[in-house]
């Protein structure tokens, strides 16, 4: 090897001087690159607003009637809690293939607790979560500490809690639950003040929602220039929280048309939220990013990678839990059958939402938008009347669709 | 005396970046043990890999003639039809099948699709007495140790019809026993007429088994050697191995004056481990080694010395079976059990495979930075993007880190910057004692440069600096003392001022005969 190094390379300056904006100019490469960087999220943001244009237009706009979009929330409410949770555990490079019968089987715990033993609703429902977490972390413990895999224990999870829960039934439906929770699946917000034609307490939580939104994105750019770090300029930026208004205003306002919004719709939201926030934020959603995204290093960097795999399960049955009482309270019953394919449905919604196969990559929104394509497949092919034969076909198309558009653009982009 | 069987002539090959053979000549006489050796990245597995077909005709440039015939194989394939086999040093063995399925593995006694049990288990037991088993054939390969393996492995080649028979350092993970009885092998083998390459760092193996040996050094044929000739002796090939200006140049470097008698910032002493699956066989064997703060130790060895299983098992037993051993840090004794032990020490240890074990690839620049340190960056718990964001652009400008934005996906950058972002990665962490494996493996030379600085000024700094490393030049040039280690052991401890490409080579090549 001939070498030619003499002092022309440059001295690394010592480390911990000097800050690192660089100035000015590359705008419209630094948004490019933001684009391409989030290419998979605004692909199926993008494609979700076809889909509801296409069945929008198919459908003669039956699709965004308020009472259709208020549905919509309420019939895939307890799909994209899951998924919240399904997204986590993809993430960290596992699966879990039990939520849905984990789902059915504390739906019929809280009917034997609620209808049976006629327990407090609100006791009862804390009871539930805690099961659920118990049994989160027994599977947890199994795939992180004994290192049984996941895809093994959560299968030997799925058919003993669909077991448990025929036991726990008998083979029979029960029901019906107390009105406190049945407001849970299928409740919305109270109504107060004068009638306007429009749900106040919904108007005023969007305004509120509007409000916090945009404060929280100015006191973000200011911290940005605080670091002396790059911002976008103001006019994009004033446009880019005009397009957050609008978009929180047009929900608002057709939710707020009909009954107002529904109840799980808010617990959604603290949900996306707070998930959304520990993803991106906190120091635990960036060891779940590690351990999926290279498991070796991220144990040689020092992160416990047994406690956060046995937290991930953890919070995923806690979630299950949770999607079995909205189950649970909407259906007015719990059921032998309730939450059968729900694991599947949850999984495919994570991989539309851009997670990959294995592991490291995805986040909380990219879920609730995958779980959205979906949800907006079905209820506009049942507005359309298609049989549920067709849906299953086209659902498995649009999952092979979103996943091969991932992988030919990756090939494309040679990484 | 015999005449060539093969030759490899003027033998060029290149990989994007890098060229790994620059004019080789190889002349392997019919029926006798031709060694190759040379230092780790001379290019000898490469040449072999041309040879036997791995890297196909046409990627590489020069001429090969095996029994006087001119060779263009596409394949491996190809080199075995003609009766070359190669061993490599990863066995390619499947565990759970039988040591018949293995040794006619892509070369069944089948008609028509369907196996012939009784022809299969007849064959591979014959050929299992001619490599000196008695395993019964339908023995899983899975239950038999690597020594065996290995043998399997030459039966699965006899089974070819071997003419010659290439082995890739194919003692470096047997025991003393299994070496032997191996060696004896290759040297009956010879007796009924095959051919054999071996590729090996132990000159005392070289002497044993081969007549000739040939020594490359930077990917080209320095010169080949008769063994038996009295001249031949061990320094003489360590002197083709090492022969070599020093070509690199390493920025100017005050040697460390703290006083002697002070306390090491790390020490570790009598630091015994086992291999994590074959756990009779001692990985590193009684070795103790110190570093002063403000001081560059070297830790020079071949293949398979145990360096980076040292490495590794200190820093939070990330490696094999610890035996025994304590790590003292100021003359304390510490507990480094977990990685986070370690860390909260201020140890860190920057790998020798960044790809696998130092960088998440598919996440930023600055995330993968801050990992190690999150806290640093972080609130109860919950990281301020803005600061952390800061952080690495701190560092991807006084690292050179050469990125449009520390937004980008590591593994999209180059070798070189990658190596950065773990440097980074490590620096930022802000530890007392950095053990760096390898730390310029695989990257170019501006770069290299660049990263010496960096080693450089965190010994200004006060930091205690371990430094593994293939290549001796960058150690002479780098270190304030070198220790040599080979085959798990401490072999020598050697002040700059002594130390040359000879010496170290010399202690490097030492087994364990040798060493008592």
């Amino acid at each position: 090897m001939s070498t030619d190094v003499t002092a022309k390379t440059p001295a690394p300056a010592p480390p911990g001087k000097s800050g690192g904006a660089a100035a000015g100019g590359g705008l419209l490469q630094l948004m490019l690159d933001g684009l391409r960087r989030n290419m998979r999220q605004y692909g199926m943001l993008i494609a979700l607003g076809l889909i509801v244009a296409l069945f929008a237009v198919w459908t003669d706009g039956d699709l965004l009637l308020p009472r259709n979009v208020s549905n919509l929330v309420l019939q895939n409410s307890y799909i994209l809690i899951l998924a919240i949770g399904m997204m986590l555990v993809i993430i960290a490079g596992h699966i879990d293939l039990s939520v849905g019968s984990l789902t059915a089987f504390i739906g019929a715990f809280a009917a034997v607790l609620m209808v049976q033993h006629s327990i407090a609703w609100p006791l009862a429902l804390v009871l539930c979560l805690v099961v659920g977490a118990v049994a989160g972390s027994v599977q947890g413990f199994l795939i992180a500490y004994l290192g049984i895999p996941s895809f093994i224990v959560t299968l030997a999870g799925m058919l003993l809690f669909r077991g448990l829960t025929e036991i726990l039934l008998k083979g029979q439906t029960l029901g019906p639950f107390p009105d406190g929770l049945q407001k849970m699946g299928n409740g919305f917000l109270p109504e107060a003040g004068p009638d306007t034609n429009y749900h106040n307490i919904t108007l005023l939580l969007g305004l509120a929602l509007i409000v916090f939104a945009v404060l929280q994105e100015v006191r973000d750019r200011k911290r940005q220039q605080e670091f002396s770090l790059d911002v976008l300029p103001k006019n994009i930026f004033l446009l880019k929280l005009v397009a957050i208004v609008a978009a929180i205003l047009v929900v608002t306002m057709l939710l707020a048309s009909y009954k107002g919004a529904p109840t799980v719709l808010i617990i959604l939201g603290v949900l996306v939220v707070g998930y959304g926030y520990v993803m991106r934020n906190a120091v635990f959603g960036r060891h779940i990013y590690a351990i999926g995204g290279n498991l070796p290093a991220a144990k040689l960097s020092g992160v416990k990678d047994k406690k956060v795999t046995f937290y991930v399960f953890l919070n995923m049955g806690v979630l299950a839990a949770l999607a079995g009482l909205v189950v649970a309270a909407r259906l007015n019953a719990a059921s032998p059958k309730a939450g059968l394919n729900f694991e599947l449905e949850a999984i495919a919604s994570s991989f539309i939402g851009g997670a990959s196969m294995s592991g490291g990559v995805g986040t909380v929104l990219g879920a609730i938008i995958g779980g959205l394509v979906l949800g907006v497949l079905n209820n506009g092919m049942n507005l359309l009347s298609v049989g549920t034969d067709w849906q299953q076909v086209i659902k498995g198309l649009a999952l092979l669709a979103a996943v091969g558009f991932d992988v030919w653009n990756k090939r494309k982009s040679g990484s | 005396m015999a005449g060539p069987v093969l030759e490899m002539r003027s033998i060029v090959k290149t990989f994007p970046g890098v060229k790994a053979l620059s004019d080789v000549t190889l002349t392997v006489r019919q029926g006798e043990v031709h060694a190759i050796c040379g230092e780790n990245g001379a290019g000898k597995s490469t040449l072999m890999k041309v040879l036997s077909g791995v890297h196909p005709h046409g990627s590489y440039e020069g001429e090969i003639l095996f029994e006087g015939e001119v060779c263009s194989f596409k394949d491996i394939r190809a080199s075995e039809h003609h009766g070359i086999v190669i061993i490599h040093q990863e066995l390619a063995l499947v565990p759970f099948l039988s040591l018949a399925e293995n040794i006619f593995l892509g070369n069944e006694h089948a008609k028509g699709g369907l196996i012939n049990w009784n022809e299969t288990l007849r064959h591979a037991t014959e050929l299992l007495r001619r490599v000196g088993l008695e395993d019964h054939p339908e023995t899983r390969v899975a239950d038999i140790g690597v020594g065996k393996q290995q043998l399997v492995e030459i039966a699965k080649a006899l089974s070819k019809k071997v003419k010659l028979l290439i082995l890739d350092e194919p003692t470096a993970a047997l025991n003393d026993e299994d070496s032997g009885k191996l060696l004896d092998l290759i040297l009956e083998l010879k007796k009924q007429g095959i051919t054999s390459i071996i590729i090996s760092h132990k000159l005392n193996e070289i002497r044993r088994v081969a007549d000739s040996v040939t020594i490359l050094r930077d990917g080209r044929s320095i010169e080949t050697l008769d063994v038996k000739a009295p001249e031949t002796t061990e320094d003489r090939i360590i002197s083709g191995m090492v022969g070599r200006d020093l070509d690199h140049r390493f920025p100017e470097r005050t040697a460390y004056e703290g006083e002697v008698g002070a306390a090491a910032a790390l020490e570790i002493r009598n630091w015994t481990v086992h291999h994590p699956i074959d756990q009779q066989r001692k990985v590193v064997d009684d070795v103790s080694i110190s570093v002063r703060r403000g001081e560059i130790v070297g830790i020079a060895g071949l293949m398979g010395a145990g360096r980076t299983e040292l490495a590794m098992s200190v820093f939070g037993r990330t490696y094999g079976r610890y035996a025994g051993g304590s790590v003292l840090k100021d003359g304390k004794e510490i507990r480094t059990k977990t990685v986070a032990e370690a860390v909260g020490h201020g140890i860190a240890y920057v790998t020798e495979d960044r790809k696998h074990y130092g960088l998440n690839l598919i996440d930023t620049i600055n995330r993968n930075i801050s990992l190690t340190a999150l806290n640093k960056v972080a609130k109860r718990g919950v990281v301020d993007e803005h600061e952390e964001r800061q952080v690495a652009e701190r560092y991807r400008t006084s690292m050179n880190i050469k990125a449009p934005t520390v937004f980008e996906p590591v593994g999209k950058l180059s070798g070189g910057n990658q190596q950065k972002v773990v440097l980074s990665k490590w620096i930022f962490a802000g530890p007392e004692v950095l053990i760096l494996d390898e730390p310029t493996r695989g990257i170019d030379v501006g770069a290299k440069y660049e990263i010496y600085t960096v080693i450089d000024q965190l010994a200004a700094e006060g930091k205690a600096v371990v430094f593994i490393s293939s290549e001796l030049p960058e150690l002479l040039g780098m270190c304030d003392r070198i220790y040599t280690m080979a085959a798990g052991r401490l072999t020598g401890e050697v002040p700059r001022a002594e130390a040359t490409q000879e010496v170290l080579m010399r202690q490097m090549t030492k087994d364990k005969e040798v060493s008592r």
